[in-house]
């Protein structure tokens, strides 16, 4: 085992919990992404933009940020036609975030969903699937990332199989997350999964910590920190969505304030949650604010 | 005529719905053994015995029409109604779509060839900067089904795009896909393109996608908004007044 896992590993044991980031995609969009551009591509383009990121969450008192290597895997580079730029386009992800990063502050890669459906719903094979996600976890392991979030997952083939390619291709420690939406019967994912089926999938598996992202408002999140508690012997992560967006006017506005999502994350904290943060919406002062709460209730 | 398939019948438990159970129950007694074994085999998933099925049925000389309203149609009313209330997932629709699509393959050439004419002209895409297409592909399916020619644009059509096919296929309905928040205001962005085209009054345009909402529908300016597939074509309808 290197270094930096055992060092990120040991911290976080030894700590009550981890505060971690915002929304990445939100953030750079108010600092000029295009909306549907690849925001990977600002590690080449606008490396400056994507340390500043890294240097606003870690300033306001977040633990670990994520790297801008959500969508960083060939599927959906090449969707953009920047898929022979993925070594680079992660290896700078990571790199930049250490750039950032103190004594004691994390940097995470980040590895969304490869966008398609495995065989034999969709084109893409096991193998495939596997290949891409070592290639980008490799390029984030070379960039200095301490760790690896697989985040935003909906099905339970694919999660397994990025978090095995993880494993055997770096020596790095790996989070995971899913994706639940509360429908008439109560949380799944799109492809159909519970959260206990993902403790269950999971709890074999190498991961570290594991828990749920994006999708919905931290007090739906909490609904699903305590349905993934009741069965999951591995500590959990909670990064909600700042509410469901609201449109007003033409701009997309997440209404959940600082104040509002602070409460919540706290009584997630209390309750037992290990990493709490945030995904679409949240903002460097949404993490301010937390921090504030939690250093004058004396958490820290 | 009672409904005779077993696996039809089973399915028709998932229904909690009263008025729902009634009015599928009351479309599937209209139809007969065979009808109903497609419906399953749409449900099942399984496109082999809708391929086969699709065409003995053209062999025993059933319209198209009735094979699609009495088979697929029926089948994918039952799909939709399972998918909303979380007994099947994405995947399991994907695999009944498919199997829709292995059927509309024998039905499409006859009925495009036909005289009855089309129940609109409708121009379907994802807005720009979004690149998710599985629901859109989900609607264009059932609208096509439905008896609507349909115009495909593909992902990240950009509000010219969108402008131009209106103009070149004289389409009354468009409809517009967002999966991405981040994209959802390039809807509203494009009607505006229409209204500065001057076309906004010549077309209704319907809207969806998951982060799609009512009010967001209205907030934008859109003409109607679908949850999903099943409601994409009685929305259509509905902007094109055939109901």
């Amino acid at each position: 085992m290197t270094e930096q896992y055992l060092n990120f590993l040991d911290h976080l044991a030894k700590s009550p919990y981890f505060i971690s980031d915002g929304g990445i995609g939100t953030y750079l969009q108010s600092h000029g992404l295009e909306p549907g551009d690849s925001p990977e591509k600002l590690n080449l383009t606008q490396p400056t933009v994507i340390r500043q990121m890294a240097k606003s969450f870690f300033d306001a008192g977040s633990d670990m940020v994520l790297t801008n290597s959500f969508g960083g895997n060939k599927f959906m580079l090449k969707k953009y036609g920047v898929e022979s730029q993925l070594h680079e386009i992660n290896r700078e992800a990571a790199s930049l975030g250490r750039m950032a990063a103190g004594e004691n502050q994390w940097v995470i890669g980040s590895i969304g969903p490869s966008g398609e459906f495995l065989q034999p719903l969709g084109n893409v094979s096991h193998e495939e699937m596997y290949d891409a996600f070592a290639a980008q976890a490799q390029a984030l392991e070379e960039g200095g990332a301490n760790g690896i979030l697989v985040e935003t997952m909906t099905s339970l083939d694919e999660i397994t199989i990025a978090i095995d390619a993880i494993h055997k291709s770096t020596a790095l420690p790996i989070l995971a997350t899913m994706t639940f939406d509360k429908g008439p019967r109560g949380y799944f994912s799109m492809m159909g999964v519970t959260p206990d089926q993902t403790v269950t999938a999971l709890s074999n598996t190498n991961v570290a910590v594991l828990g749920a992202n994006c999708g919905n408002g931290i007090d739906q999140m909490t609904e699903i920190f305590e349905l993934l508690r009741r069965t999951s012997s591995k500590p959990i992560l909670i990064h909600s969505n700042a509410g469901i967006p609201k449109i007003v006017g033409k701009e997309v506005v997440y209404n959940e304030e600082p104040e509002y999502m602070a409460e919540y994350f706290i009584s997630l904290i209390e309750r037992g949650a290990k990493i709490v943060g945030g995904c679409c919406g949240v903002t460097p002062k949404h993490i301010e604010m937390l921090r504030d709460l939690l250093d004058k209730k004396g958490l820290c | 005529m009672p409904i005779t398939n077993k696996g039809l019948l089973e399915e028709l438990t998932h229904i909690s719905k009263q008025d729902e159970l009634q009015h599928i129950t009351k479309m599937l007694e209209k139809t007969d053994a065979l009808m109903q074994q497609v419906s399953y085999a749409l449900i099942c998933g399984d496109n082999e015995t809708v391929d086969r099925l699709t065409k003995q049925a053209l062999d025993e000389n059933y319209e198209a029409n009735t094979i699609l309203d009495d088979g697929l149609i029926a089948g994918m009313a039952i799909v939709g109604i399972k998918f909303r209330d979380n007994i099947i997932f994405v995947p399991e629709v994907l695999i009944s779509a498919r199997a829709m699509k292995a059927g509309m393959a024998h039905l499409e050439p006859i009925l495009s060839a036909s005289d009855i004419p089309p129940l609109g002209i409708v121009i379907m895409g994802t807005v720009k900067g979004d690149l998710h297409d599985i629901g859109k592909n989900l609607c264009i399916m059932m609208l096509r089904g439905a008896g609507f020619v349909v115009h495909d644009l593909g992902v990240d059509t950009k509000p010219e795009e969108f402008i131009e096919a209106i103009e070149e296929q004289e389409a009354s309905l468009i409809g517009m896909s967002a999966l991405l928040t981040t994209t959802m205001p390039n809807m509203g962005r494009t009607i505006e393109a229409f209204e500065e085209a001057g076309i906004r009054d010549a077309v209704k345009v319907m809207v969806g996608g998951a982060p799609v909402t009512q009010d967001f529908a209205d907030e934008m300016g859109a003409d109607g908004y679908g949850k999903d597939a099943i409601d994409c074509v009685d929305i259509a309808k509905e902007l094109l007044n055939l109901k």
